[in-house]
């Protein structure tokens, strides 16, 4: 969860004016300059080194014989090896892994789209309508944000199982479904507030309701803060463990994190290599989207940029 | 509501204008916004308000998912007090929260400087520096851990090369901890975003001032960075401490989903997981997440009660 924090500051960091808080202003020499600058990369990568490290690591152990993957300091092996992907492909416990990955996604798409609708409905109402008590619930709404999920847990989990609802979905996605994600509202509320406001006053005067407005003027312009909710949800219930590991109880309905806990469970050090290389296979489309959503990121700083 | 908020002589003007109908817009939109965020309403009331509520209940009663709850009191808590696992948990927690967040607000902090030195590859280095951030918290990255803190991998050798014989982290009671601490602190990337955009916010007037004044390096971060970026610093500072209050995954997977060896990666989550999904003591659990949840509440009451003195923001000092 700790990534979320950041998700608005990638999204709305404004322009990448990259004059930096420092003051260089004393006319030093070029070549102090040079070298300072040499320092200055070197430091960077070697902080990226041990970075990158262990996403590196898993990559070159995915291709290790088993037992060479703990020993070895090689990070790459010296003959490469395709048998850990090829055990993959009889499954876990007669599961074929390609089920986790369809539960996962099917996890992950489910929360896209649950929080998009829920989100941005919510946000719309804090931040373009007026009406008596909207302060006091947007207090509460930021109140969520802090309070330990643990709390509710227990009492979800035993509504769940009153309503025979344990080893299904529904006690993951529904949450999704309505706006409980507090962090992703404040996210569009913020984004919406700075939205120029003659444009939905427009809309509104041309005789838009705002269901109207809320689809055709709102929605659009907020496709970066959307973009990148999409992307956090995204790899969020990817990676979601704790929910899984309560809700779900039946090996077929297993998430990818699940089954790779399962997988461990069952093979363990025999087949360390398979393992491996279904924790790699599983960290592939978080780091796909991460990559391939970059773009628009940058895209959305510079639509923010325009407002000014 | 909105009348209120405008400037009386222009409610007045708009009245006489036209009354009626812009009453009618006034319950219109009341009608509109509670439509528009009934999702959340309803899911605040049943995921959140009402389990608030069942749990404060439930940590009073002794509850095991089938029976009926019956009221025992306090007792829940003087179990839970006397119960020297819990207290194992409470120092498990208190000591990875004490170490791990200091040093990842360092490290995210030192990073930030140093970035925001240089435009050149900014993007790269932000970027690669916060994909830990988004994958820390998989499973994928629990398994990497373990195999990289057990004996004979990287982090024994190299320990080894420095004449420390300690092993791998993971199987050691005494280190387990510390590679769980590690794992946070390699999560920097998220905060340091978050620095970097609050550097970027310093204007550049203020650091020139001070070099005309004639303050050195450490003098102007410590007098024109830091104030300026406290907001920003209490931000990071009072999220990062109440994530790490509840960590879990990481601590589950990590250990091999024992919180061990000999308890010594207990933290707090993980006996709540162990009390109430294990042995079905739902009372009991209730009562360990309200003093997670009073923790929190403290942790966040003095932070915020300490912001007085040490975070500035903008509009104050203006």
């Amino acid at each position: 969860m700790s990534g979320l924090g950041t998700s608005g500051v990638i999204g709305t960091s404004g322009t990448s004016s990259a004059s930096g808080a420092s003051s260089a202003s004393s006319a030093s020499s070029t070549s102090s300059r040079r070298r300072a600058g040499v320092a200055w990369h070197l430091g960077a990568w070697v902080v990226l080194a041990v970075v990158l490290y262990p996403v590196v690591w898993v990559v070159g152990a995915a291709f290790k014989p088993s037992r060479e993957i703990v020993g070895s300091l090689e990070l790459f092996p010296v003959r490469p090896v395709l048998d850990n992907f090829r055990g993959l492909a009889d499954g876990i416990a007669d599961i074929p892994i390609a089920t986790f990955f369809g539960n996962s996604l099917f996890y992950a798409a489910g929360s896209v789209v649950g929080v998009l609708v829920s989100a941005s409905l919510t946000a719309y109402a804090f931040a373009k309508i007026r009406f008596a008590g909207r302060k006091l619930l947007f207090t509460l709404m930021i109140g969520t944000l802090l309070l330990p999920y643990h709390v509710l847990l227990i009492p979800q989990y035993v509504m769940f199982q009153k309503l025979e609802l344990i080893n299904t979905y529904v006690p993951l996605l529904i949450g999704k479904f309505l706006a409980t994600e507090a962090f992703f509202v404040f996210l569009m509320v913020q984004f919406m507030r700075n939205l120029p406001g003659e444009l939905d006053e427009a809309a509104r005067l041309d005789g838009c309701g705002h269901l109207r407005t809320y689809w055709s003027v709102v929605l659009p312009l907020c496709r970066p803060a959307l973009i990148t909710s999409a992307i956090f949800t995204f790899i969020n219930a990817w990676n979601d463990f704790m929910g899984p590991l309560i809700y779900l109880n039946e090996p077929g309905k297993y998430t990818v994190s699940l089954g790779m806990m399962m997988f461990r469970d069952q093979e363990g050090v025999a087949n360390y290599g398979g393992m491996i290389a279904m924790a790699l296979v599983a960290l592939l489309p978080v780091l796909a989207f991460f990559l391939a959503f970059q773009r628009y990121l940058i895209d959305g700083m510079a639509t923010s940029g325009l407002k000014g | 509501m909105t009348l209120v908020k405008d400037p009386p002589g222009r409610v007045r003007a708009r009245r006489l204008a036209a009354p009626p109908a812009f009453r009618r817009r006034d319950r219109r939109d009341t009608l509109a916004g509670y439509l528009f965020m009934s999702p959340w309403i309803a899911g605040f009331l049943l995921l959140t308000a009402g389990p608030m509520i069942a749990s404060l209940y439930f940590a009073f009663t002794d509850y095991n998912l089938f029976n009926t709850p019956s009221w025992i009191g306090l007792d829940n808590f003087t179990q839970m007090f006397a119960d020297p696992r819990w207290r194992k948990s409470v120092e498990v927690t208190a000591k990875y929260v004490v170490i791990g967040t200091p040093l990842k607000l360092l490290l995210a902090l030192g990073v930030a400087l140093l970035l925001a030195r240089n435009g050149r590859g900014q993007g790269f280095y932000r970027a690669a520096f916060y994909a830990p951030s988004l994958i820390g918290a998989s499973v994928t990255v629990g398994f990497v851990w373990r195999a990289l803190f057990s004996d004979d991998a990287i982090v024994d050798r190299a320990q080894s090369l420095l004449g420390l014989h300690v092993g791998g982290w993971v199987g050691d009671p005494e280190w387990v901890l510390y590679s769980l601490a590690a794992l946070t602190v390699w999560q920097f990337g998220a905060p340091m975003v978050i620095f970097l955009a609050g550097l970027k916010q310093v204007p550049r007037e203020l650091y020139e001032a001070a070099a005309v004044d004639g303050a050195g390096p450490l003098r102007r971060f410590w007098s024109v960075t830091l104030p300026m970026i406290s907001p920003v610093l209490f931000f990071n500072v009072l999220l990062e401490t109440i994530h790490a209050f509840q960590i879990f995954g990481s601590a589950y997977v990590v250990s091999n989903a024992t919180c061990g060896p000999a308890d010594s990666a207990l933290v707090y989550t993980c006996y709540l997981y162990q009390k109430g999904f294990k042995e079905a003591q739902m009372g009991f659990a209730s009562a360990m997440a309200w003093m997670l949840l009073v923790a929190v509440a403290l942790v966040t009451a003095v932070l915020f009660w300490s912001q007085k003195r040490w975070v500035h923001y903008e509009e104050a000092a203006r």
